[in-house]
């Protein structure tokens, strides 16, 4: 197989399927993950072929699946736990951040927690509370995790090959309302570095920083905005920790204008990390003020607000306006 | 509720009280429901902690020695002066570390005393090839797997958060986090039985952790996926301030029951006993028949750490009752009538004093001499595989550092150079 278009969601169980074939080592462990699949069908067939001891329903118990994870992990396996949904993390927020986080350190490197966590995030699919929220900044804000999220089917193959490889934690956000969006995957291309910025579309008046399920709505502003005559860059970050903040420079220095955009709340989220980072780097170049388009300090709103919470078309370009009117 | 009305203040019962195995108290229990469906009066069930219900001794407070249906050891002399060596010389290191705190060499500690046979009797029924998942108190086990003791110090003394390899004596890093562990060894327990083999590994928690949601779970994950692994809970009465009474409403061991798997109450200043029980325990575990939860019933003679104090919350007698129970008083008391003979005896106890100083003195020349880490070493094994933020401050950093070798080299008194453009 080599070129092939697929959704991001069959493009993430081909490559589990390609990690459980390479490494035996390799297990998926979550809730429903085994015969149903999982309830976004990541992980559909995986147990049927590769047997319910390397595809692990587990009871519910989100604590108890990334504590054990850690343990096998100790043990010389590499676990690639699911998480349901974003908002179900917290019960094993504290054995990700005080443990899997921290054990490296703790040993002076002399174990290591190759363990990586899914977690479908964001909104955009008509859910109940708890089942659309971002909380990327929360796991990026601590040292000895790495937090990735792919926009698309063939870093969702490639990024999920190259999380599961890494000897440190990753916490692997998937953007859930794309995971029906199709993309050529190229499974036996030489992919781009997992932290890695990539410029999605070339522009020289702003540019639009973003990741995960950002990024599609990005690179629709741009188009749009080039109707108005506006040249956009449009970058995916791939990864928030670490970032790519030379890639993000480079384009700055181009265009002197930067606006990030994330589903996240603004207020102490990755914009707010970019945008200080940037303006220390970039503060000659800037032609305007690092502008970020976001969530809002509120809950994550019932489902039939969705659409006026999350950062849609026009909120981006109204940002892109007003970063121009400087 | 009053101090006078905890388990500890109470005496004991018949010191000679055997206790059951976990098979007894399951089907105990069933006769008791078989008992309240027959409209007869069900047996009572003991509250947690005002008694001590089916404790399985081997060696009575007065260093006698009676026989258990279920649990026996049969140790030769040689044995039984080691499980005493080990027990006095973790004491000593014990008391020498509580010195170094109050002389300001370590930050903190967290003491053992009262918990020596729990610990050396649990860690000595361990095979070299078995993984121990410790709290931060697990001195006792740490020296039967062969960790110098002076590392566990480190962490004390604020050079490092735990420093040792845990694979070079299969002793995990001490964990901080209540309970956390006991996730962390049922997952590795996991990976024995998926690798086919045959060690089992044991997590320490304390009394306190049984109310964690981590404990609670890896209960269910153990007895789920029949993981070999022993949950070694030694209730030490107190959970800093809180006492059991705070943690449970049914004697901890019982907690088992629930959960599918066997649990088995021991008197935890019995170091025979707290071996024998661990050792079934573990040999189940390899069987393949799963999890067993030991809850050894013993005392924190001191306090929770050095910063606690224990006399806000506890009546001097408590421990005074405890100290009657004391597990290496009671082991010399015993080699000394039947094991021993007087002269041998008094070779024995005078070298092994002589072995607690000179162990007493290395700990403290090891600790005082135990360097600062580089200041760089803040940023060493943050990741495995690098992180570009975390070379970036590193950089920065040792630039920052590097100005002030600058500013005195050339007798300037401006400030540190800048970071950036």
């Amino acid at each position: 197989m080599a070129a092939e278009k697929m959704s991001l969601a069959k493009a993430l169980n081909e490559s589990l399927r390609k990690a459980l074939d390479t490494d035996p080592k390799v297990l998926i462990m979550g809730e429903d993950v085994g015969k149903l699949g999982g309830v976004f069908r990541i992980t559909d067939g995986l147990q049927k072929d590769f047997g319910e001891g390397r595809v692990i329903d587990t009871p519910l118990a989100e604590s108890g699946i990334v504590g054990t994870a850690i343990g096998l992990a100790l043990r010389g396996y590499r676990p690639v736990v699911e998480i349901q949904f974003d908002g179900f993390v917290f019960p094993a927020y504290d054995q990700i951040v005080t443990q899997l986080a921290k054990m490296h350190a703790r040993a002076l490197g002399k174990i290591k927690l190759p363990v990586v966590v899914r977690i479908p995030y964001g909104g955009g699919i008509g859910a109940v509370e708890h089942h659309s929220e971002s909380p990327e900044a929360l796991f990026a804000h601590v040292s000895g995790l790495k937090v990735v999220s792919p926009s698309n089917a063939s870093d969702g193959y490639w990024m999920l090959q190259q999380a599961i490889q890494s000897d440190d934690p990753v916490i692997f956000f998937e953007p859930k309302r794309r995971y029906w969006d199709k993309a050529e995957v190229d499974t036996e291309a030489i992919p781009d570095p997992l932290h890695a910025a990539r410029t999605v579309r070339t522009g020289t008046d702003l540019t639009l920083a973003a990741y995960g399920p950002m990024v599609k709505v990005c690179l629709e502003a741009a188009a749009a905005a080039e109707e108005e005559g506006k040249s956009l860059e449009v970058l995916d970050l791939r990864s928030m920790s670490p970032i790519d903040f030379d890639a993000v420079q480079k384009s700055v220095e181009k265009t002197r204008r930067l606006v990030v955009v994330h589903e996240a709340p603004v207020f102490y989220g990755s914009g707010a990390e970019i945008a200080a980072r940037i303006t220390e780097r970039c503060f000659y170049h800037l032609e305007a003020p690092v502008l970020r388009v976001g969530g809002f300090h509120a809950p994550y709103p019932p489902a039939r607000l969705e659409e006026e919470y999350l950062p849609g078309l026009d909120r981006v370009l109204d940002a892109v306006d007003r970063s121009l009117a400087y | 509720m009053t101090v006078e009305s905890t388990a500890a203040s109470k005496p004991r019962r018949s010191s000679k009280r055997t206790g059951a195995t976990a098979a007894k108290s399951a089907s105990s229990a069933t006769s008791a429901s078989s008992a309240k469906r027959a409209g007869k009066q069900p047996q009572q069930e003991p509250q947690p902690g005002t008694s001590e219900p089916q404790l399985v001794q081997l060696l009575t407070p007065e260093g006698e020695r009676v026989e258990h249906p279920e649990y026996n050891v049969d140790l030769s002399a040689d044995e039984l002066k080691g499980l005493y060596r080990d027990m006095v010389l973790t004491r000593r290191f014990d008391a020498e570390a509580t010195a170094l705190q109050r002389q300001g060499e370590l930050g903190l500690w967290a003491s053992l005393l009262g918990q020596e046979a729990a610990q050396i009797g649990s860690g000595r029924a361990l095979r070299d090839d078995d993984y121990v998942f410790p709290t931060y108190r697990e001195h006792g086990v740490a020296w039967c797997r062969g960790v110098d003791p002076t590392n566990l110090l480190g962490m004390f003394r604020g050079v490092n958060h735990g420093g040792w390899d845990p694979n070079s004596n299969n002793f995990h890093l001490y964990t901080i986090v209540i309970g956390s562990q006991t996730l962390h060894a049922t997952g590795y327990a996991m990976g024995v039985a998926k690798d086919g083999a045959d060690s089992a590994v044991i997590a320490y928690f304390g009394d306190g952790a049984s109310s964690q949601g981590d404990v609670a779970e890896s209960f269910t994950f153990s007895a789920v996926y029949n993981a070999p692994v022993v949950f070694f809970c030694q209730n030490n009465q107190w959970a800093i301030s809180e006492p059991t009474e705070r943690q449970t409403r049914v004697p901890l061991y019982q907690r088992a029951q629930g959960f599918g798997f066997p649990g088995v109450r021991v008197d935890g200043n019995d170091v025979l006993a707290c071996l024998a029980v661990t050792r079934s325990a573990l040999e189940r575990a390899r069987r393949g028949e799963g999890p067993t939860l030991v809850e050894a019933f013993t005392y924190r003679m001191g306090a929770h750490t050095t910063s606690d104090d224990p006399t806000k919350y506890r009546h001097d007698d408590e421990r005074a009752a405890w100290e009657a129970k004391d597990p290496i008083l009671r082991l010399r008391t015993y080699l000394e009538r039947e094991v021993l003979g007087e002269n041998e005896a008094e070779a024995f106890f005078t070298a092994l004093e002589e072995e607690s100083d000179v162990l007493a003195k290395r700990v403290r020349e090891v600790v005082r001499a135990m360097p600062d880490p580089d200041h760089m070493a803040i940023f060493e094994n943050v990741y495995a595989d690098g992180h570009a933020l975390v070379d970036e401050e590193r950089a920065q950093f040792a630039a920052y550092q590097a100005s002030f070798a600058t500013e005195l080299d050339s007798g300037s008194a401006a400030g540190p150079a800048q970071e950036g453009k």
